[in-house]
C-alpha cells in the first residue's frame, strides 16, 4: 500500500463561483443590477422588497423578484402584489440558494428576459450563515436587520455583514418601543464593515425608502456608464 | 457544504483510481460561514459509500489579514470583532486574507496495482 498526497488546493464552492461568474457576466451584458438580499427569517425582507419592488414600478424601473424558502409559494405570492414578475424558489430543505438555482429559475421564466429588466432582486432564505458563502452572480448584497433583532446581530454573525456591500436596518417605525439603540447598532455594523452604506426604512410607514431607492437608481446608473 | 467537499475530493481522484483517501485537509478563513463542529459532526455520515469513508477531516484556521494603508503594512486580527487595524486604528476596509473555504490537500492509499 502506498500513500501519497495530493495537493488539491481548490476552493470547496469552486463550482458555485464558476456558475456565478457566468451568471455576474449574463447580468452585466443585459444591464440589468441584480441585488441579493439576506437576512434572519422575520426580518421583514418579503415586506421590504414588495414595498421596494412597488415604488421602483411606479418610478418607471423594470423590475422582478426570484425568491428562495424551503417550501410554500407564500412569498411569491406576496411579493406579485406589487404587479412585479416574481419566482418562487422552493430549495426542499436546503438553507440557501445556489447559483445554480439561480440560473435554472432564469431559463424558461414565462414574460420575463433580462435584457427587459433594470432590476432583478434575489431574496434569499431566512439564513444568517450559509447564504454569506454562496455568490450568485449578484452585483450588490444587502443585508437586512430589524430593530426588533437586537444590535449585536452584526458582532454575532460577522461573516455576512462583513460580505455585505449595503445595510438594510428594518421596522424603525416600532424601533421606539421595542427600546432599538440606534447608534450602538451602526457602530456594531461599521465594526464589522467598515464603511458600509447603512439605510433606516420602514416598510409600513415607508421612512427612509426615497434614500434608498434613489441609491438603486445611482447604483445602476454609475455601473451602465 | 460537506457534499461540496465530498464531490471535489472524489473528482480529484480520476487519475488515481480505486485509492481511498486517508485525511482531508481544509484551509478555512474565520471570516468564511464554515462551522468545524458541525462539519464533523455530519462527516461520517456524508462520506458513506464513497471513496472518502472513513476519512479524517482536518481543518486549519486562518485568522484576518488586513493591508493597512495608514500602516503600509499587513495587519493580523486577532478576532472577527472589530475590523480594524490593531496598531493604529484603522479600518479594514482591504482583506487579505479569511474569507478562505479551501481544500488545500488530500491523503490517500493507493490500490495495489497487480504486477
Amino acid at each position: 500500500m502506498t500513500t501519497r498526497i495530493v495537493e488539491l488546493r481548490r476552493g470547496i464552492l469552486k463550482k458555485n463561483d464558476e456558475l456565478a461568474a457566468g451568471l455576474r457576466a449574463t447580468y452585466a451584458a443585459a444591464g440589468v443590477l441584480v441585488l441579493n438580499l439576506v437576512s434572519s427569517p422575520g426580518t421583514g425582507k418579503t415586506a421590504f422588497l414588495e414595498r421596494t419592488l412597488r415604488e421602483l414600478k411606479a418610478r418607471g424601473q423594470r423590475v422582478a423578484a426570484l425568491v428562495g424558502d424551503l417550501e410554500t409559494d407564500n412569498d411569491a405570492r406576496r411579493l406579485a402584489a406589487s404587479g412585479a414578475p416574481v419566482r418562487q424558489i422552493n430549495t426542499h430543505g436546503i438553507c440557501h440558494l445556489d447559483a445554480e438555482m439561480i440560473g435554472r429559475h432564469i431559463d424558461g421564466w414565462e414574460g420575463v428576459t433580462l435584457p427587459n429588466l433594470d432590476f432583478l432582486f434575489i431574496e434569499n432564505v431566512g439564513n444568517l450563515v450559509c447564504p454569506s458563502s454562496y455568490d450568485l452572480g449578484e452585483a450588490i448584497r444587502v443585508a437586512l436587520l430589524s430593530v426588533t433583532e437586537g444590535e449585536d446581530k452584526p458582532l454575532k454573525y460577522p461573516t455576512l455583514f462583513n460580505s455585505a456591500d449595503a445595510a438594510v436596518i428594518t421596522k424603525i417605525d416600532i424601533a421606539e418601543p421595542c427600546g432599538f439603540d440606534r447608534d450602538l447598532a451602526l457602530k456594531n455594523i461599521n465594526a464589522i464593515r467598515p464603511g458600509i452604506q447603512i439605510f433606516e426604512t420602514s416598510s409600513k410607514s415607508g421612512a427612509g425608502m426615497e434614500t434608498w431607492l434613489a441609491w438603486l437608481e445611482q447604483e445602476r446608473a454609475a455601473r451602465k456608464a | 457544504m460537506a457534499a461540496s467537499i465530498v464531490d471535489a475530493v472524489t473528482e480529484s481522484l480520476a487519475p488515481y483510481p480505486g485509492a481511498r483517501v486517508l485525511e482531508v485537509r481544509l484551509r478555512v478563513g474565520v471570516l468564511s460561514a464554515l462551522d468545524e463542529e458541525s462539519l464533523q459532526f455530519c462527516w461520517q455520515l456524508s462520506t458513506e459509500d464513497s471513496p472518502l469513508q472513513g476519512s479524517r477531516l482536518t481543518v486549519k484556521s486562518l485568522p484576518i489579514v488586513m493591508h493597512c494603508a495608514v500602516c503600509a503594512a499587513d495587519r493580523e486580527l486577532p478576532g472577527v470583532q472589530s475590523l480594524s487595524c490593531p496598531v493604529c486604528g484603522a479600518p479594514a476596509t482591504d482583506l487579505r486574507q479569511g474569507r478562505e473555504l479551501d481544500i488545500d490537500s488530500i491523503e490517500i492509499e493507493e490500490a495495489e496495482v497487480p504486477q
